[in-house]
Protein backbone atom coordinates (compact mmCIF):
# COMPACT_ATOMS: atom_id res chain seq x y z
CA UNK A 1 0.00 0.00 0.00
CA UNK A 2 1.24 3.45 -0.91
CA UNK A 3 1.97 5.60 2.13
CA UNK A 4 2.84 9.28 2.53
CA UNK A 5 6.57 9.91 2.87
CA UNK A 6 9.08 12.73 3.00
CA UNK A 7 11.32 11.61 0.13
CA UNK A 8 10.35 14.40 -2.24
CA UNK A 9 10.27 17.08 0.44
CA UNK A 10 13.79 16.07 1.48
CA UNK A 11 14.88 16.24 -2.15
CA UNK A 12 13.38 19.71 -2.60
CA UNK A 13 14.85 20.99 0.64
CA UNK A 14 18.26 19.52 -0.14
CA UNK A 15 18.15 17.94 3.32
CA UNK A 16 17.82 21.37 4.89
CA UNK A 17 15.87 20.38 8.02
CA UNK A 18 14.62 23.89 8.68
CA UNK A 19 13.24 24.20 5.15
CA UNK A 20 11.79 20.70 5.38
CA UNK A 21 10.00 21.56 8.62
CA UNK A 22 8.65 24.81 7.24
CA UNK A 23 7.16 22.93 4.26
CA UNK A 24 5.56 20.40 6.62
CA UNK A 25 4.26 23.14 8.92
CA UNK A 26 2.54 24.93 6.10
CA UNK A 27 1.08 21.69 4.73
CA UNK A 28 -0.27 20.90 8.21
CA UNK A 29 -1.79 24.36 8.38
CA UNK A 30 -3.36 24.44 4.92
CA UNK A 31 -4.40 20.82 4.46
CA UNK A 32 -7.38 20.68 6.88
CA UNK A 33 -8.71 24.01 5.60
CA UNK A 34 -8.50 22.88 1.98
CA UNK A 35 -10.15 19.55 2.76
CA UNK A 36 -12.97 21.30 4.66
CA UNK A 37 -13.61 23.66 1.72
CA UNK A 38 -13.60 20.72 -0.70
CA UNK A 39 -16.09 18.74 1.43
CA UNK A 40 -18.41 21.72 1.74
CA UNK A 41 -18.40 22.34 -2.00
CA UNK A 42 -18.86 18.66 -2.72
CA UNK A 43 -21.80 18.35 -0.32
CA UNK A 44 -23.38 21.43 -1.88
CA UNK A 45 -22.88 19.83 -5.30
CA UNK A 46 -20.65 22.70 -6.41
CA UNK A 47 -18.57 20.29 -8.42
CA UNK A 48 -16.55 22.80 -10.45
CA UNK A 49 -15.43 24.53 -7.27
CA UNK A 50 -14.75 21.13 -5.70
CA UNK A 51 -12.64 20.24 -8.74
CA UNK A 52 -10.58 23.39 -8.17
CA UNK A 53 -10.15 22.39 -4.53
CA UNK A 54 -8.89 18.96 -5.62
CA UNK A 55 -6.42 20.67 -7.94
CA UNK A 56 -4.96 22.60 -5.02
CA UNK A 57 -4.85 19.54 -2.74
CA UNK A 58 -3.08 17.61 -5.51
CA UNK A 59 0.13 19.54 -4.88
CA UNK A 60 0.23 18.31 -1.30
CA UNK A 61 -0.55 14.75 -2.37
CA UNK A 62 2.41 14.80 -4.74
CA UNK A 63 4.67 16.51 -2.19
CA UNK A 64 3.96 13.64 0.18
CA UNK A 65 5.14 11.14 -2.41
CA UNK A 66 1.77 9.59 -3.25
CA UNK A 67 2.25 8.91 -6.95
CA UNK A 68 -0.83 6.72 -7.35
CA UNK A 69 -2.76 9.10 -5.16
CA UNK A 70 -1.80 11.93 -7.47
CA UNK A 71 -3.09 10.02 -10.48
CA UNK A 72 -6.38 9.29 -8.72
CA UNK A 73 -6.72 12.93 -7.65
CA UNK A 74 -6.00 14.15 -11.20
CA UNK A 75 -8.64 11.81 -12.61
CA UNK A 76 -11.13 12.84 -9.93
CA UNK A 77 -10.44 16.51 -10.65
CA UNK A 78 -11.44 15.93 -14.28
CA UNK A 79 -14.42 13.75 -13.33
CA UNK A 80 -15.82 16.44 -11.05
CA UNK A 81 -15.83 18.93 -13.91
CA UNK A 82 -18.16 16.51 -15.70
CA UNK A 83 -20.17 15.96 -12.50
CA UNK A 84 -19.00 12.35 -12.27
CA UNK A 85 -18.39 11.16 -8.72
CA UNK A 86 -17.10 7.59 -8.91
CA UNK A 87 -13.65 8.37 -7.55
CA UNK A 88 -14.93 10.23 -4.49
CA UNK A 89 -14.35 7.31 -2.06
CA UNK A 90 -10.84 6.76 -3.45
CA UNK A 91 -10.03 10.44 -3.05
CA UNK A 92 -11.37 10.50 0.53
CA UNK A 93 -9.17 7.49 1.28
CA UNK A 94 -6.12 9.45 0.15
CA UNK A 95 -7.12 12.44 2.27
CA UNK A 96 -7.58 10.20 5.30
CA UNK A 97 -4.16 8.63 4.77
CA UNK A 98 -2.54 12.07 4.69
CA UNK A 99 -4.50 13.20 7.74
CA UNK A 100 -3.27 10.22 9.76
CA UNK A 101 0.31 10.79 8.58
CA UNK A 102 0.34 14.51 9.40
CA UNK A 103 -1.43 14.59 12.71
CA UNK A 104 -0.59 11.32 14.47
CA UNK B 1 17.23 39.45 -10.96
CA UNK B 2 14.17 40.74 -9.11
CA UNK B 3 11.12 38.52 -9.06
CA UNK B 4 7.69 38.09 -7.58
CA UNK B 5 5.84 34.84 -6.87
CA UNK B 6 2.14 34.43 -7.60
CA UNK B 7 0.43 31.31 -6.31
CA UNK B 8 -2.74 30.73 -4.32
CA UNK B 9 -1.05 27.78 -2.60
CA UNK B 10 1.10 28.86 0.36
CA UNK B 11 3.13 25.64 0.25
CA UNK B 12 4.02 26.26 -3.38
CA UNK B 13 4.97 29.86 -2.64
CA UNK B 14 7.20 28.77 0.23
CA UNK B 15 9.01 26.19 -1.90
CA UNK B 16 9.54 28.59 -4.80
CA UNK B 17 10.72 31.31 -2.44
CA UNK B 18 13.18 29.02 -0.69
CA UNK B 19 14.57 27.76 -3.98
CA UNK B 20 15.03 31.38 -5.09
CA UNK B 21 16.77 32.31 -1.85
CA UNK B 22 19.16 29.39 -2.18
CA UNK B 23 19.99 30.32 -5.76
CA UNK B 24 21.52 33.71 -4.78
CA UNK B 25 20.64 34.75 -8.30
CA UNK B 26 16.98 35.56 -7.76
CA UNK B 27 15.81 38.23 -5.39
CA UNK B 28 12.19 37.73 -4.29
CA UNK B 29 10.60 41.15 -3.85
CA UNK B 30 7.05 40.04 -3.05
CA UNK B 31 4.73 37.06 -3.09
CA UNK B 32 1.04 37.13 -3.89
CA UNK B 33 -1.86 34.78 -3.31
CA UNK B 34 -3.85 36.51 -6.04
CA UNK B 35 -2.84 37.59 -9.52
CA UNK B 36 -4.99 40.70 -9.25
CA UNK B 37 -2.99 41.92 -6.26
CA UNK B 38 0.18 41.25 -8.25
CA UNK B 39 -1.09 43.39 -11.14
CA UNK B 40 -1.70 46.27 -8.73
CA UNK B 41 1.85 45.83 -7.44
CA UNK B 42 3.31 45.82 -10.95
CA UNK B 43 1.79 49.23 -11.56
CA UNK B 44 4.19 50.59 -8.97
CA UNK B 45 7.26 48.36 -9.26
CA UNK B 46 9.58 47.10 -11.94
CA UNK B 47 10.55 43.45 -11.88
CA UNK B 48 12.44 41.07 -14.17
CA UNK B 49 10.71 37.78 -13.53
CA UNK B 50 7.45 36.28 -12.30
CA UNK B 51 6.98 32.76 -10.95
CA UNK B 52 3.35 32.32 -11.87
CA UNK B 53 0.85 29.60 -11.01
CA UNK B 54 -1.58 28.91 -13.86
CA UNK B 55 -4.47 27.41 -11.96
CA UNK B 56 -5.86 30.02 -9.58
CA UNK B 57 -9.47 30.79 -8.71
CA UNK B 58 -11.23 33.70 -10.47
CA UNK B 59 -8.09 35.00 -12.24
CA UNK B 60 -5.74 32.45 -13.79
CA UNK B 61 -2.08 32.76 -14.67
CA UNK B 62 -2.99 33.06 -18.35
CA UNK B 63 -5.44 35.88 -17.51
CA UNK B 64 -2.57 37.60 -15.71
CA UNK B 65 -0.25 37.40 -18.75
CA UNK B 66 -2.94 38.65 -21.10
CA UNK B 67 -3.70 41.61 -18.85
CA UNK B 68 -0.15 42.95 -18.90
CA UNK B 69 0.83 45.14 -21.85
CA UNK B 70 4.52 44.43 -21.51
CA UNK B 71 4.92 41.37 -19.29
CA UNK B 72 8.31 40.55 -17.75
CA UNK B 73 9.85 37.10 -18.15
CA UNK B 74 7.51 34.49 -16.77
CA UNK B 75 8.18 31.03 -15.40
CA UNK B 76 4.97 29.11 -15.06
CA UNK B 77 4.54 26.80 -12.10
CA UNK B 78 1.70 24.31 -12.25
CA UNK B 79 0.50 20.90 -11.17
CA UNK B 80 -0.94 20.43 -14.64
CA UNK B 81 1.39 18.83 -17.19
CA UNK B 82 -1.01 19.38 -20.07
CA UNK B 83 -0.83 23.13 -20.50
CA UNK B 84 2.74 23.43 -21.79
CA UNK B 85 1.75 23.92 -25.42
CA UNK B 86 -0.68 26.68 -24.57
CA UNK B 87 1.85 28.20 -22.16
CA UNK B 88 4.59 28.64 -24.74
CA UNK B 89 2.20 30.51 -27.04
CA UNK B 90 3.00 33.47 -24.79
CA UNK B 91 6.28 35.11 -25.75
CA UNK B 92 7.03 36.13 -22.19
CA UNK B 93 6.95 32.54 -20.93
CA UNK B 94 10.50 31.25 -20.62
CA UNK B 95 9.92 28.02 -18.72
CA UNK B 96 7.24 25.68 -17.40
CA UNK B 97 7.81 23.99 -14.08
CA UNK B 98 5.61 21.13 -12.95
CA UNK B 99 4.92 21.07 -9.22
CA UNK B 100 6.34 19.93 -6.93
CA UNK B 101 9.38 21.78 -8.23
CA UNK B 102 12.58 19.92 -7.49
CA UNK B 103 15.85 21.69 -6.81
CA UNK B 104 17.40 20.09 -9.89
CA UNK B 105 14.64 21.29 -12.21
CA UNK B 106 14.67 24.74 -10.62
CA UNK B 107 18.41 25.04 -11.24
CA UNK B 108 17.98 23.99 -14.87
CA UNK B 109 15.47 26.76 -15.21
CA UNK B 110 18.01 29.23 -13.83
CA UNK B 111 20.53 28.07 -16.42
CA UNK B 112 17.95 28.70 -19.10
CA UNK B 113 17.35 32.20 -17.73
CA UNK B 114 21.09 32.83 -17.74
CA UNK B 115 21.50 31.82 -21.35
CA UNK B 116 18.53 33.98 -22.34
CA UNK B 117 19.98 37.00 -20.57
CA UNK B 118 23.34 36.44 -22.26
CA UNK B 119 21.82 36.27 -25.73
CA UNK B 120 19.78 39.41 -25.04
CA UNK B 121 22.94 41.27 -24.05
CA UNK B 122 24.78 40.39 -27.26
CA UNK B 123 25.06 43.58 -29.32
CA UNK B 124 23.03 43.49 -32.48
CA UNK B 125 24.54 44.77 -35.67
CA UNK B 126 23.36 48.32 -36.11
CA UNK B 127 22.36 49.62 -39.49
CA UNK B 128 24.40 52.47 -40.79
CA UNK B 129 22.25 55.54 -40.37
CA UNK B 130 24.58 57.95 -42.15
CA UNK B 131 23.19 60.12 -44.95
CA UNK B 132 26.05 59.08 -47.21
CA UNK B 133 27.47 55.93 -48.60
CA UNK B 134 30.94 55.52 -50.11
CA UNK B 135 31.09 53.35 -53.20
CA UNK B 136 34.07 52.04 -55.11
CA UNK B 137 34.00 53.34 -58.68
CA UNK B 138 37.08 52.81 -60.85
CA UNK B 139 39.29 52.39 -57.75
CA UNK B 140 37.98 55.63 -56.27
CA UNK B 141 35.74 55.84 -53.21
CA UNK B 142 32.94 58.14 -54.22
CA UNK B 143 30.58 59.76 -51.74
CA UNK B 144 26.92 59.29 -52.70
CA UNK B 145 24.07 60.97 -50.88
CA UNK B 146 21.59 58.26 -49.82
CA UNK B 147 18.45 60.40 -50.19
CA UNK B 148 19.48 61.14 -53.78
CA UNK B 149 19.37 57.44 -54.71
CA UNK B 150 16.06 56.55 -56.28
CA UNK B 151 16.79 53.12 -57.72
CA UNK B 152 19.34 50.33 -57.46
CA UNK B 153 19.37 47.57 -60.02
CA UNK B 154 21.33 44.31 -59.84
CA UNK B 155 23.25 43.45 -62.99
CA UNK B 156 25.22 40.24 -62.57
CA UNK B 157 28.15 40.90 -60.21
CA UNK B 158 27.43 44.63 -60.28
CA UNK B 159 24.76 47.00 -59.09
CA UNK B 160 23.68 50.17 -60.83
CA UNK B 161 22.99 52.91 -58.31
CA UNK B 162 20.82 55.59 -59.88
CA UNK B 163 20.69 59.10 -58.47
CA UNK B 164 19.26 62.34 -59.84
CA UNK B 165 22.73 63.50 -60.92
CA UNK B 166 24.31 60.33 -62.24
CA UNK B 167 24.51 56.56 -62.14
CA UNK B 168 27.22 54.51 -60.42
CA UNK B 169 28.13 51.00 -61.53
CA UNK B 170 29.61 49.28 -58.48
CA UNK B 171 30.97 45.77 -57.94
CA UNK B 172 28.62 44.69 -55.13
CA UNK B 173 25.30 42.98 -54.39
CA UNK B 174 21.81 44.22 -53.60
CA UNK B 175 22.00 42.47 -50.23
CA UNK B 176 25.13 44.41 -49.22
CA UNK B 177 23.73 47.79 -50.13
CA UNK B 178 20.32 46.98 -48.70
CA UNK B 179 21.95 46.54 -45.30
CA UNK B 180 23.35 50.07 -45.54
CA UNK B 181 20.09 51.78 -46.46
CA UNK B 182 17.34 53.01 -44.13
CA UNK B 183 14.48 50.52 -44.30
CA UNK B 184 11.83 53.22 -43.92
CA UNK B 185 12.84 54.72 -47.31
CA UNK B 186 14.22 51.84 -49.32
CA UNK B 187 12.47 48.63 -50.19
CA UNK B 188 13.45 45.62 -52.28
CA UNK B 189 10.47 45.30 -54.62
CA UNK B 190 12.01 42.57 -56.75
CA UNK B 191 15.05 40.30 -56.50
CA UNK B 192 16.85 42.70 -58.88
CA UNK B 193 15.56 46.08 -57.71
CA UNK B 194 15.61 48.26 -54.62
CA UNK B 195 13.63 51.46 -54.84
CA UNK B 196 13.43 54.66 -52.85
CA UNK B 197 9.78 54.62 -51.78
CA UNK B 198 9.72 58.41 -51.51
CA UNK B 199 10.40 58.69 -55.24
CA UNK B 200 7.51 56.54 -56.43
CA UNK B 201 5.37 58.39 -58.95
CA UNK B 202 2.76 55.75 -59.49
CA UNK B 203 1.98 52.07 -59.15
CA UNK B 204 0.16 50.07 -61.73
CA UNK B 205 -0.51 46.37 -61.41
CA UNK B 206 2.89 44.86 -60.67
CA UNK B 207 5.08 47.79 -61.65
CA UNK B 208 6.11 51.08 -60.10
CA UNK B 209 7.21 54.22 -61.89
CA UNK B 210 10.29 55.79 -60.31
CA UNK B 211 11.42 58.93 -62.14
CA UNK B 212 11.39 57.61 -65.68
CA UNK B 213 12.09 54.00 -64.79
CA UNK B 214 9.39 51.36 -64.74
CA UNK B 215 10.35 48.75 -62.17
CA UNK B 216 8.73 45.32 -61.68
CA UNK B 217 7.29 44.45 -58.27
CA UNK B 218 7.23 40.79 -57.38
CA UNK B 219 3.84 39.50 -56.23
CA UNK B 220 5.22 38.39 -52.87
CA UNK B 221 6.55 41.88 -52.08
CA UNK B 222 3.60 43.92 -53.26
CA UNK B 223 1.50 43.77 -50.08
CA UNK B 224 4.47 44.83 -47.94
CA UNK B 225 5.17 47.69 -50.31
CA UNK B 226 1.55 48.83 -50.09
CA UNK B 227 1.79 48.80 -46.29
CA UNK B 228 4.77 51.13 -46.44
CA UNK B 229 2.90 53.70 -48.51
CA UNK B 230 0.86 56.50 -47.07
CA UNK B 231 -2.38 55.34 -48.69
CA UNK B 232 -5.58 57.33 -48.54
Amino acid sequence: MELPNLTLIKEISGNDIEFENSILDIIKLEFPEEVAIFKTNFEQKKYVEASNNVHKIKHKISLLGLKNGLETASAFELQLKQEKLELYPNFIEILDKIHVYLYN
Amino acid sequence: MNCIIIDDDATARLITKQLCLKSEQINVLEEFESAIDAIKYLNTASIDLVYLDIHMPTFSGFDFIETLKDPPKIILTTSDKNLALEAFEYKSVVDYLVKPITKERFNKSLEKLDSLSTSEKKPTKQKNTSDFIYVNVDRRLVKVSIPSIYLIEAKGDYINIKTEEKNYIVHSTLKKIEDKLPSDSFFKVHRSFIINIKEIIDIEDNTVLIKKDVVPVSRSNKSELMQKLNLL
